[in-house]
């Protein structure tokens, strides 16, 4: 089980032969995640070899589908690009498309986020580190070998943040980790993974990462009062941060009253959730839990 | 990127959308050539990426190109709400019978963007939204879909614009969205759309005044925008930083902040205040990102930069060894400081974590740098920053 991810996943890479999408192909294999081809298609019918695993090109998502029997994509293709590539990973009903690219254009993103309506593609990012289900897929870039499988599970808009926290819990481990990206616009929300964590037997409890900008966190916090009974522990980024100031995540901006940290640590603690102070403060509040659960 | 008044009227006729837009002047002098070459009444602006200048007295009517020149000297210099005025923009006068209101913005809660509209203009748009919503229209707008003429009509309708309005309004709203989709944007702002006579008894359509707001992952198809940097108003080191693509944002405090990853370095700004608290309130000076990589090259640059602003005391080096592993980033740190030599006088508090981190606390204990203290956590090591931020004093 785990969500989103398991030991069946088939990955193909979309912008394999590029530099990106060649490191973390050969991390994702070593990683033991089933990678099964790659799409490029001014190199289609070449293989790529990464490190004695060699790997078909196809011309389009819906030939490496075909040809694979893949269900999960994992998307390097340049800014310029990323759009079309989308389309065309919805277009071939694969169902999940995550998207790693940084720097795409919002109109683009708002645009192939109007097109998944209705289809049947699940759609990760842009602008994110991916998914892990440790020990039994990895569809992205989160390094694999900070944490082990267990019964966590995370969700959060910073890739380094999630490495930190999967790193302080990494002795009890997790079910699966989402980076879901921090760009104003995105495919999967808080609210997506809260909802499959809620229903996945394999989850007992949630940590969700949060950063100023956007009102996702108070959105998040609603819908964790009115349905999600499993514990959620939380942490917020960018108390400190000047309003009007895009702190490198193009979402992580502060206008006016909205979108402050504090608006967040507060709604998420109406509803609830234990927040932290700190990163190292957020994992010690889920080890009391999980400690005393056990205990 | 927000853009000046007269910068975002110069996108909006480039689409089409009616403006009235005069000529920017640097001086006063110039100011009155303007008012002369337009001829009539003018309106000296201040040219400033901030609301609220009418109020401020940055704006100004004049009636004669001398009055112009004097407005344009009071105005050049101003402190509107910490933001100097370099430029005024000298706008013809306008005969305004009424005022309207218009935008598209991105609506992030709702994945999708926005049309908002009112028949009632004039005022403060985020006042008339929370004292009076029912005369602000907001419409969402389909990504693919667009505005097309009967979208804009159902846009202008809803915004209560009387029939004779609604087919000029509608055609405005078109061509504001072509502004919206082509230049990238994430904001365009018409306050006020105007109704104004031409002093043959009809009435045309004006945006008086424009905000936008550009997308600047887009720049890269959108050649205009680099001309649209006001350079002269940019922090220098965050100049400095985007000339070596470094994600730097300049701050108040005194200890100097590397990190990895944009969530992490928030998060450790955020630490470090509150270490501050402890130790005479310094604050963080900086947000650097230098992304999942830390090669030695970036972290030196890095560290030139934030060495080279004079309010920093003491600098942070917070490394989540997960891409790259530590030992690499270890190894970047200490030829970084090689690098630098002398130029590196600043102590440093470093604290690594994550892949290999054995062995890159290894190789810096090892180097023995005498600026640099490792500290194991996040937090403690916070604390030291601060610590010696506050002793440097």
């Amino acid at each position: 089980m785990a969500i989103f991810l398991d030991d069946n996943s088939k990955i193909i890479v979309q912008g394999i032969t590029g530099g990106e999408g060649t490191k973390h192909t050969k991390r994702m294999l070593a990683s033991g995640a089933q990678v099964v081809g790659g799409v490029n298609a001014r190199k289609a019918g070449t293989s790529v070899d990464f490190d004695g695993t060699v790997l078909p090109v196809f011309a389009s998502v819906e030939e490496a589908m075909n040809e694979t029997g893949a269900n999960v994509t994992v998307g390097f293709v340049p800014p310029a690009f990323t759009k079309d590539s989308v389309i065309e990973a919805i277009d071939a009903q694969i169902p999940l498309a995550v998207v790693i690219t940084e720097g795409v254009p919002v109109h683009d993103s708002a645009a192939f986020w109007a097109y998944a309506q209705g289809k049947s593609t699940r759609i990760v990012g842009p602008n994110c580190p991916g998914v892990i289900s440790p020990g039994k897929s990895n569809a992205g870039i989160i390094p694999a070998d900070i944490t082990k499988a267990g019964r966590i599970g995370l969700v959060s808009k910073s890739g380094t943040l999630t490495y930190q926290m999967m790193f302080e819990l990494r002795d009890f481990g997790f079910s699966t980790c989402v980076g879901i990206g921090g760009d104003p616009i995105i495919g999967t929300t808080h609210i997506d993974c809260l909802e499959a964590f809620q229903n996945d037997p394999e989850t007992d409890a949630i940590v969700m990462i949060g950063e100023i900008g956007g009102d996702a966190e108070e959105r998040a916090a609603a819908y964790i009062k009115a349905n999600v009974t499993k514990p959620v522990v939380g942490y917020v980024a960018g108390f400190t941060a000047p309003e009007g100031k895009t702190m490198g995540h193009a979402g992580a901006i502060v206008s006016g009253s909205s979108g402050t940290a504090q608006a967040k640590k507060e709604a998420l603690e109406a509803a609830g959730v234990k927040v932290g102070k700190t990163p190292s403060e957020t994992a010690r509040l889920m080890r009391e839990i999980i400690e005393g659960t056990a205990g | 990127m927000d853009l000046f008044e007269y910068q975002a009227k110069q996108l909006f006729k480039e689409y089409g959308v009616p403006v009235s837009l005069g000529e920017v002047a640097t001086t006063a002098d110039d100011a009155k050539a303007a008012a002369e070459k337009i001829g009539g009444v003018t309106v000296v602006k201040a040219q400033v990426k901030v609301g609220g200048r009418g109020k401020a007295g940055g704006v100004k009517v004049a009636k004669t190109p001398e009055e112009a020149k004097a407005n344009a000297e009071q105005i050049l210099g101003m402190d509107i709400k910490g933001h100097t005025v370099h430029r005024v923009l000298v706008d013809p006068g306008a005969d305004i019978k009424e005022e309207y209101y218009v935008s598209y913005l991105l609506d992030r809660a709702n994945r999708t963007f926005l049309a908002m509209a009112s028949y009632e203009g004039g005022m403060e748009i985020e006042q008339l939204a929370v004292e009076r919503p029912e005369a602000l229209a907001k419409i969402p707008v389909d990504a693919i879909q667009g505005v097309d003429e009967a979208k804009a009509r159902e846009i202008a309708t809803a915004a209560k614009f009387p029939e004779n309005l609604i087919a000029p309004v509608a055609d405005v709203l078109v061509k504001l969205w072509e502004t919206f989709v082509k230049a990238d944007a994430t904001l365009v702002e018409v306050n006020p759309l105007a109704a104004v006579g031409n002093g043959s008894g009809d009435v045309t359509l004006v945006a008086l005044d424009g905000k936008v707001t550009l997308d600047d992952n887009a720049d890269f198809r959108q050649a205009r925008n680099a001309g649209f940097e006001d350079k002269a108003a940019a922090d220098p080191l965050e100049a400095k930083a985007k000339e070596k693509n470094l994600n730097y944002v300049k701050l108040d405090g005194e200890v100097g902040i590397i990190g990895n990853g944009a969530g992490l370095v928030m998060s450790t700004l955020d630490v470090v205040a509150y270490a501050g608290e402890k130790h005479g309130g310094v604050k963080p000076a900086n947000f650097l990102d230098i992304g999942g990589g830390a090669s030695a090259e970036v972290m030196a640059n890095g560290l030139d930069i934030i060495l080279n602003d004079p309010s920093v005391r003491s600098v942070f080096v917070n490394v989540f060894g997960g891409i790259t592993s530590c030992d690499a980033v270890a190894n970047g740190i200490v030829t970084a400081l090689n690098m630098l030599g002398d130029e590196a006088n600043k102590p440093l508090v470093v604290r690594l974590d994550g892949n290999n981190v054995v062995e890159g606390r290894r190789i810096l204990t090892e180097a023995a740098h005498p600026l640099v203290t490792l500290v194991e956590t996040m937090d403690d090591a916070a604390d030291k920053a601060a610590e010696l931020a506050n002793a440097g004093k």
